[in-house]
């Protein structure tokens, strides 16, 4: 903790580290050269991350929600009609750029890969339960971020629920918790869901009747489609690079004291604080904060929940989008479970909206911490 | 000669593995994995353990010898 803190308010340390990479990298060699590369990427990431979500707040997403791979998957699946919640039903392009822009970075460097085969269905249910966590919340831990970064003082309660939730996932990761190992898989398995959700941008966009599109509430605010699926693809592609996820940063720090990947979280965080500073939407406060409520209780537990699932699953899910974009065929399945756990959220009033958290939204994330934690009583393998 | 199979798993667990396997400070310990991600994440846990970090690849999967300095 005491870590944690040093870090925090050392952020301007981060800065010189960035320049002193820009001069290793000129000179190409050094023993820290491998250490610092990485903390130049991942930096870079945030810092785009950040300022991307700015740029698309502005240019027409939702308030605080430049990005949100939960909400966003949310909207997708509302516009499939898996789902008929009239107010979240939109095909959000940045989910297909990230998942695209991560699939062409990682076949140019060799990196993709079809395998899968680990637990799959386990997977499948932890996405859903992820899901019901986030969308109590109201956002995926990228979100969390990005409110932060707008003032929304009930997104640091779900930022202390999501680090205490990442605690309780890498005790159970030390106690021997395993989903298994994966295997190659073919070609096809790893090219599966890339391929279908481009079918589905190319479907929006050529038969747009097919879907189902929000008139009214966060459905209908959206930044215009080019420049959603341009960014969407930058940001994917750089997260392939970096391994961005914002699980690791803190579990890692937890278990290894390493944070090299704190720093893209920190980036994140800075670069939306000041972009919203200059575009002027950056306002401290609990009450009347965009697509958010302020039911404290209700937002700790999401987000624990979100974070305790995110450890079982070996990322957060925006590196999922980016990890089943690499061929990585268990986190399409979870990608999958994150679009039906959506759709479950708002087909049965799981779903909390800025008036609050739902009985039926209570009783899931509760049931949710149960099944995880006969997941990780099933799943655990001793040394 | 000690031998972590880590193939397949994916991230965090071939460092915790790793980290398992490198606690009673042997003196050399080999890591299979096969995933660039995890190669880089068990390569920089081990040298932040004080451990020298030799790498071989084959048909996709890194063969990592963590030798003590």
């Amino acid at each position: 903790m005491l870590e944690y803190i040093r870090i925090l308010s050392n952020f301007q340390v981060c800065l010189a580290i960035y320049k002193d990479v820009r001069f290793e990298k000129m000179k190409g060699i050094g023993k820290t050269y491998m250490l610092k590369k990485r903390n130049f990427w991942v930096i870079l990431t945030g810092v785009v991350i950040g300022a991307s979500a700015v740029l698309l707040t502005a240019l027409g997403n939702p308030g605080n929600m430049g990005f949100c791979i939960a909400c966003f998957i949310r909207d997708t699946a509302g516009a499939a009609k898996l789902h008929t919640a009239a107010v979240v039903q939109y095909v959000r392009p940045e989910i297909i750029g990230m998942i695209i822009g991560a699939m062409a970075i990682a076949m140019l460097s060799r990196e993709f890969k079809p395998r899968g085969g680990s637990s799959p269905m386990t997977r499948f249910i932890i996405a859903v339960v992820v899901m019901i966590g986030a969308l109590m919340f109201l956002g995926c831990p990228l979100r969390m971020m990005l409110r932060i970064g707008g003032g929304d003082l009930n997104a640091v309660v779900g930022l202390v629920g999501f680090i205490g939730g990442i605690f309780v996932g890498t005790l159970w990761l030390k106690g021997g918790f395993t989903l298994k190992r994966a295997y190659s898989q073919s070609l096809t398995e790893g090219v599966a869901l890339p391929f279908a959700v481009v079918l589905i941008m190319v479907l929006s966009i050529a038969v747009p009747t097919l879907f189902a599109w929000s008139e009214s509430g966060p459905g209908a605010a959206h930044a215009p489609v080019a420049i959603a699926l341009i960014v969407g693809l930058l940001v994917g592609g750089l997260c392939q690079r970096s391994r961005f996820c914002t699980v690791a940063g803190n579990r890692d720090a937890m278990m290894f004291k390493d944070f090299s990947m704190l720093w893209g979280f920190l980036a994140v965080i800075v670069t939306t604080i000041v972009g919203n500073l200059i575009t002027g939407s950056f306002h401290l406060s609990f009450a009347d904060q965009p697509v958010a409520h302020t039911d404290g209780l209700w937002n700790f537990l999401g987000m624990a929940l979100v974070g305790w699932g995110s450890v079982m699953l070996g990322g957060c899910p925006l590196r999922q989008l980016i990890l089943a974009g690499e061929g990585n065929t268990d986190s399409a399945i979870t990608v999958t479970g994150f679009f039906v756990g959506a759709a479950i959220c708002h087909n049965f009033g799981l779903a909390s909206s800025g008036a609050g958290p739902t009985t039926n939204g209570m009783i899931a994330v509760v049931a949710g911490f149960v099944v995880l934690t006969v997941i990780g009583l099933l799943n655990r393998e001793r040394a | 000669m000690n031998t972590v199979d880590a193939r397949g798993l994916l991230c965090p667990e071939p460092v915790v593995l790793a980290q398992k396997a490198i606690k009673g400070a042997p003196a050399e310990v080999t890591v299979l994995v096969d995933a660039v991600a995890a190669k880089e994440n068990v390569t920089r846990f081990a040298k932040s353990r004080g451990y020298e970090v030799e790498s071989s690849e084959e048909n996709g999967e890194y063969s990592l010898k963590l030798t003590k300095k």
